[in-house]
Formats: C-alpha cells, sequence, structure tokens
C-alpha cells in the first residue's frame, strides 16, 4: 500500500511529506538544510549529535529532526536564536571534550566538525577544554583509531553492521567516558571481525578513523561509495 | 589624527602567526601610515607599554610568565585580539597537558640539568591553555596560522570598521 502523504510547515512554508518520513527527510525533499553530524544517508538514525535539533509547535523541547516522525499539521522550525545557540554549545563540548586539534589532523580541511565549527560561526570554545588521556589504537595493519578525534556519532558503528555486516565495532561505557571499540574491546589489529573494507574511516566525519600513511590534511574521505552500496542492495531511499 | 597603537605579542607559539602577519607584504605599507607599532616580537620592546590600542596575541598561556605577560597585556590594551589557534584552542602546546610537565621534561630532555622551579627559564603551567581562559578576548582570529587576508581583513575591519568581503571565513587548523 502506497505510503499516505501528509501536510506540515517547515520555517512557515507549505509542504507534503510521507506520513513515514522524518523530519529531517521532509526537509531535505524541501530543500532546507539542517546541520547534521551523526545523520549519513543510507545509515539509520541513531539521533547522537544532536545537531538536528529543531523547535516544533506545541512542544517546549527541541527535538532531533533524525529520528522525528513528520505528523499532520506539524509545525516546525529549523532555523532560530535559540537553536543556533545551542548548536553552537554542542560543537564547543565536541571540541573540549576531547584533544581535537586541527593544525596536526589527516583531516584538517576535510573534517565534517571542523566545517561545522565554521558554518555555525564557532571561533572559540566557551567552555574549559578536558584534555583526558586517550589511547591510540594503530595495531591495524590499514588503519588507525584515534580516540582523541572521536565525537561518537558511531557512523562506524553503523556502517559496519549495516552495509558491511561484520559489527566489529560497537561502543563502550557510558557518556562522557563512552568510546568506540572494536570486538570485544580487543586491539583492531587483532580484530577476527573485521574484513579491512575501510567503510568505517570513509564514513568518519573527522580524523579518528584513518588510513596509515597519510599526512597532516591528507586524508579525503570517499563518503559517495557508502549511500550507493546500500541503494543498490537494499533500494533503501 | 592621532595613530592607532598597536602591539604584537608572541606567547607560546611558532611565531607563525607573526609571519603570517608579515605575509601582508604590500599592504603592510597600507597600514603603516595608521598604526604605531609599540611592541612586538618583530620590533624588540622588552617592556609592554600603557595605553596600548589593539593587541594581538599569539600563542597559548603555557608557563608562568606567560601568564603573568597576558594580565598585564589585557590590563593595558583597549582591544586583545587572540591571534591564531595556540591563543584560542591552545593547539599544539596542549598535546603535552597530558602530562605532569616535570615528568615530561625529564623524560624529553633525560637526566641533564634542567632548570626547574623558576629562575631565568619559566616555569611551565600544568596545563597549557587559550588566553580567553585568563582574560577576556575581545576578537577571536582562529587558524593555523591564519591566513593574511584574515588577519588584515581584522586589522582593516579595527582600523575602519570596514569588512572586506573576499576575505576568508576563520577555521581552526
Amino acid at each position: 500500500m502506497p505510503a499516505k502523504v501528509i501536510t506540515l510547515t517547515i520555517d512557515g512554508r507549505d509542504v507534503s511529506a510521507r506520513e513515514d518520513y522524518t523530519i529531517l527527510d521532509a526537509a531535505k525533499e524541501a530543500n532546507v538544510k539542517i546541520p547534521t553530524l551523526c545523520h549519513l544517508e543510507g545509515l539509520c538514525d541513531v539521533g547522537a549529535c544532536r545537531l538536528c535539533m529543531v523547535e516544533v509547535k506545541g512542544i517546549p523541547k527541541l527535538l532531533p529532526a533524525c529520528v522525528t516522525k513528520v505528523s499532520e499539521g506539524m509545525s516546525v522550525t529549523t532555523d532560530s536564536e535559540r537553536l543556533l545557540h545551542y548548536r553552537m554549545t554542542i560543537v564547543e563540548l565536541m571540541f573540549s571534550e576531547r584533544n581535537h586539534i586541527c593544525s596536526v589532523c589527516v583531516s584538517n580541511g576535510h573534517c565534517e566538525l571542523q566545517a561545522m565549527a565554521m558554518r555555525l560561526g564557532v571561533d572559540h570554545m566557551r567552555v574549559p577544554y578536558r584534555y583526558p588521556t586517550l589511547p591510540v589504537d594503530a595495531s591495524h595493519e590499514r588503519f588507525v583509531l584515534d580516540h582523541n578525534r572521536c565525537i561518537l556519532c558511531t557512523r562506524c558503528v553503523r556502517a559496519c553492521d549495516e552495509i558491511e555486516g561484520a559489527h566489529t565495532w560497537d561502543v563502550m561505557g557510558r557518556g562522557i567516558d563512552a568510546k568506540v571499540i572494536t570486538d570485544m574491546n580487543e586491539p583492531w589489529g587483532k580484530s577476527e571481525s573485521c574484513t579491512s573494507c575501510g567503510k568505517c574511516v570513509n564514513v568518519c566525519p573527522t580524523g579518528a578513523l584513518f588510513e596509515k600513511g597519510r599526512s597532516v590534511g591528507e586524508m579525503v574521505k570517499r563518503k559517495a561509495f557508502l549511500p550507493y552500496l546500500t541503494q543498490m542492495r537494499e533500494g533503501k531511499k | 589624527m592621532s595613530k592607532t597603537r598597536v602591539a604584537t605579542v608572541w606567547l607560546d607559539g611558532c611565531s607563525g602567526c607573526h609571519m603570517s602577519f608579515l605575509d601582508l607584504d604590500e599592504r603592510l605599507l597600507d597600514i603603516a601610515p595608521l598604526i604605531q607599532l609599540v611592541h612586538s616580537p618583530i620590533a624588540d620592546v622588552k617592556e609592554f607599554p600603557e595605553n596600548v590600542d589593539v593587541a594581538l596575541v599569539e600563542g597559548a598561556v603555557s608557563s608562568d610568565e606567560d601568564e603573568e605577560k597576558i594580565l598585564k597585556i589585557r590590563e593595558r590594551s583597549k582591544i586583545l585580539v587572540a591571534l591564531g589557534d595556540c591563543s584560542v584552542t591552545s593547539n599544539v602546546p596542549s598535546m603535552r597537558n597530558q602530562f605532569e610537565p616535570n615528568r615530561m621534561l625529564h623524560a624529553i630532555y633525560g637526566d641533564g640539568v634542567i632548570p626547574l622551579g623558576g629562575g631565568p627559564v619559566p616555569t611551565l603551567l600544568r596545563k597549557s591553555r587559550p588566553i580567553h581562559e585568563f582574560v577576556n578576548v575581545d576578537v577571536y582570529v582562529p587558524g593555523c596560522p591564519p591566513p593574511a587576508d584574515l588577519i588584515f581583513d581584522t586589522i582593516s575591519n579595527l582600523l575602519a570598521g570596514q569588512k572586506r568581503e573576499d576575505a576568508p571565513a576563520p577555521k581552526f587548523g
């Protein structure tokens, strides 16, 4: 049975959307750009980064657009002073929680977190830096995991599980102490489930996962191949 | 018209921001008649002067000397500009923040004589931090280093309030 079409307003504009759409899907179709970091076309959405938060009329709290379904008559605001304030704060928290040092990063100039800071006008962090002590796992033959640059978007976890089907990646710990792990928190190089396909590396928005032998600013991620794979395999939207 | 009293300062950084400043090339000649450079590592003035209109500060606050300097700079300057990633985010100097300073120095320099605890060599603070964690900053110019165009835009802005349209957007790294 074809999906029902409903109507809603996004930033004051009347738009129509399939009833199974999220606000992010509907906004995308209406050419409204909502900032995202953990979302990636072709992977399921988990609402991890909260950058896509929007205001919905009648609901006092902000809702993540990537995991909130549209409904009839819904009135959504995607861009406001309040939203910009929270989005900037989120980016600042991401920078201050770990050791993101852009100038010595393989992804300098190709990093989605860095680009998001530019887009939102973040020019300094209003919260103090934590400078945590975090390890770097270079045990894999071809790739490196640097926890200092991880923003816990879990794109690697989802790409490995949903596209590659290996489920090498997972998340361990809670809150600020959470970290991505391979297998049962074993060195990546010893992982028996990893197929070395490199999908996790290429979907990573920052320089947390990168190919060995790259120097500063050299790691350009090939993002296009992942949604393409999903489309071919499952015919997902 | 009185000239704008400008100071540039080099704390814990690599001087790359000052190099980028010099990359203004012939535009330095446009700025020169409008400003009086009252303090700068390239002018070799020892004491930070009073009544500075604009202070451009490169580098993070990493030692007790840096901390002393930044407090004095703030006190004596009307507009304080954090120039470059080290002063805005602490950048590369912060890479030592996971280690205890004295143990780190011994690990690097071995068992030789390391002048710790005052004297001619400033004592390292436990952590290297951006300047806005010590004093109020008026303008942030991130970048490692910030491009010359961005520095020119910032200075032009402060001197005449005119923003150039072709100036690059500020970016970390």
